[in-house]
């Protein structure tokens, strides 16, 4: 980022900065999900407790309630969970999980699906009909339900340790391959308008090789909608991870994510015990929804035909 | 009309050979069916003897076209877990999952679209706001957290509804109805709602969005200027041609509604296909995961074919194309 007081001021008057100022939902989910990311990646450093570590836990303070609540103790703001773990501190930790699994699986759809939409829309032909027809079958499937079976089969496949050690990994493969369709659909058909452009013409006159056309010319100008579907994916992958986990097919006990969390939470629901798995929930509900609402400003502001 | 239709079976051909080649490759490569009839106690003898007999010793296309035949009548192995048929287990348990996602699509239609219209009308008025803001934090909600406060509310605090089961049921011939039932209607009320809610959002928007488009529309304006009453233009006129897109997403709505259900189920422990499906994952019943997956492939793949005929039927449009 430049210092100088005139980029400063230029982006303050930026078209995407006054539309920002004009919805001040998205100003505050924006803000909501700042403040949740820094929570997520400085997890070690603020968390009250550490939950993880077996030895700074105290059997004896397990189920407690929330500090405002008869009973509950103002070290654990939030009460305890079974094993005596912060709920607080464990919420944190879960939220770096959740997150994690959610950009790095969004990320794996939009490497696949730009890879593929680029081949389809680059080459034409049967290499095309193939990767399309490939993805109008993936799609007559729910993506949740591609992620549950990849993920499933893999559970069912892995001795208990491998299956334990690989489940972040196996996670993101599963919600990933579940959703390259759109990101392919959107970059195919970019492709295919862009690369009939004068300045690919003009480049392959000049005897630039097709592949850098490709990679230099024609890959930006289809990046603008993939950086949109990406947003709104995020939120898609991170409550598919939460499914996936509450089923006890997502992040492992030891491990937990948001999800997990509150399915560790739902065992002890009808005995009262509610904080335990509601405030995950909270957590996971306005992750999502800042999320969802932030990527729907951003659709409409950077594309202003659908307005 | 008809190359259209043609396609489409293609595609939905297409889908299927695809669905059961995976269907295939779980229930012959993952799964060991000879384990599954003999045990695993039993000598390399009679081993080889079964192999042979169930054709294992032949090439995979073969399998695969023997798969084919077995699996079209149904005939999908016998569970690892359970040692019964698997079409057994799964018919047995697929009334339940059906009526659940029958009662969800229904209140889901019910309520949406009456909700959506009202939006769609009275964009500005406080209630549509209220409306608008329910059905933004219906759609962010991960659906088990709402099971999860329905129980905390109804069963915990309040004990007005079981939080399990299905309550009593009623057998007729192979079904199973818990709709006769005072207890079973009882016990259908947390999981409906539960499944029905992002359902409700969901159509309650896209109907408003549609509607909001259609009123625009110059026919709308003629027939306000030939002095037709309010109830007509709206309903008749605006209502009629906003639903199309409705009927797709509907439709695809009841395919997602079928993998939400086993979220659902596991809230609620409802013994249907997809507490099946789960019980199945755990003990690595690949017979059971097979038929379900061929079973599911199948059922969207008619939804969408139905959806698509719909389509045809109720828009003269489509059928130039």
């Amino acid at each position: 980022m430049s210092r100088s007081p005139s980029f400063l001021r230029r982006s303050l008057d930026s078209d995407l900065v006054w539309r920002l100022r004009q919805a001040p939902a998205a100003v505050l989910s924006a803000c909501v999900l700042v403040v949740m990311v820094v929570c997520a990646v400085a997890a070690p450093l603020i968390a009250p407790h550490t939950p993880f570590d077996p030895g700074t836990l105290n059997l004896m303070d397990s189920r407690l309630p929330p500090a405002w609540v008869q009973g509950g103790s103002a070290t654990y703001l939030l009460g305890t969970d079974e094993q005596g773990r912060d709920v607080l501190s464990t919420i944190f930790y879960g939220m770096r999980i959740s997150l994690a699994v959610g950009v790095a699986a969004v990320l794996l759809s939009v490497v696949i699906g730009v890879t593929l939409g680029l081949i389809a829309g680059w080459f034409g032909g049967w290499v095309d009909t193939l990767i399309m027809r490939l993805g109008d079958v993936q799609l007559s499937f729910p993506t949740i339900m591609i992620a549950f079976f990849i993920d499933g089969i893999a559970k069912a496949v892995m001795p208990p340790d491998l299956n334990q050690a690989t489940r972040f990994y196996v996670v993101i493969l599963a919600i990933g391959v579940a959703d390259w369709v759109q990101f392919a659909r959107t970059v195919r058909a970019a492709t295919m308008i862009e690369k009939n452009r004068d300045y690919a013409a003009a480049a392959r006159l000049s005897r630039v090789p097709g592949i850098r056309i490709l990679f230099t010319h024609v890959l930006p100008n289809t990046l603008g909608p993939v950086i949109i579907l990406a947003t709104l994916g995020l939120g898609v992958a991170i409550l598919t991870e939460a499914i996936l986990s509450f089923l006890g097919l997502g992040m492992p006990p030891t491990q937990p994510s948001l999800g997990a969390l509150i399915r560790v939470g739902n065992d002890l629901l009808l005995s009262g015990e509610w904080w335990i798995s509601m405030f995950p929930g909270l957590a996971l509900v306005l992750l999502v929804l800042s999320v969802n609402i932030f990527g729907d400003w951003l659709r409409d502001a950077l594309n202003p035909r659908l307005k | 009309m008809i190359t259209l239709v043609l396609r489409r079976l293609g595609s939905v051909l297409l889908v299927m050979l695809v669905v059961s080649g995976m269907s295939f490759l779980i229930f012959n490569y993952l799964g060991d069916p000879v384990n599954n009839i003999l045990g695993v106690n039993a000598s390399l003898n009679e081993r080889e003897e079964l192999r042979r007999t169930l054709g294992l010793d032949q090439p995979s296309y073969v399998q695969f076209w023997h798969f084919l035949q077995r699996a079209v009548v149904g005939d999908f192995g016998i569970s690892y877990r359970n040692r019964l048929p698997v079409l057994e287990l799964i018919l047995s348990r697929l009334p339940a999952t059906v009526e659940l996602v029958m009662c969800a699509t229904v209140l889901a239609l019910g309520v949406g679209i009456p909700m959506g219209v009202y939006c769609a009308l009275r964009p500005k008025g406080a209630f549509s706001r209220l409306l608008q803001m329910i059905s933004l934090v219906g759609i962010s909600i991960p659906q088990f957290l709402i099971g999860m406060l329905l129980i905390l509310i109804f069963s915990v605090e309040l004990r007005w509804l079981s939080a399990f089961g299905r309550g009593e049921v009623v057998q007729i011939g192979w079904w199973s109805t818990g709709l006769l039932t005072d207890s079973g209607r009882k016990a259908l009320i947390m999981p409906v709602i539960t499944l029905a809610v992002f359902q409700i959002s969901m159509i309650m928007r896209l109907v408003q969005g549609e509607m909001q488009e259609v009123m625009r529309a110059d026919f709308i304006k003629f027939a306000r200027a030939r002095g037709l009453t309010d109830r007509s233009v709206h309903l008749r006129h605006a209502l009629r041609n906003s639903l199309l897109p409705v009927v797709t997403v509907v439709g695809m709505q009841i395919g997602s509604l079928i993998a939400f259900a086993i979220v659902c189920e596991a809230v609620f422990q409802w013994p249907g296909v997809g507490l099946l499906i789960l019980q199945a994952i755990e003990y690595a019943d690949f017979p059971v995961m097979a038929a379900y997956l061929a079973m599911v492939g199948f059922g969207f793949a008619m939804i969408n074919l139905t959806v698509d005929m719909i389509y045809l039927f109720i828009d003269p449009r489509m059928r130039r194309g």
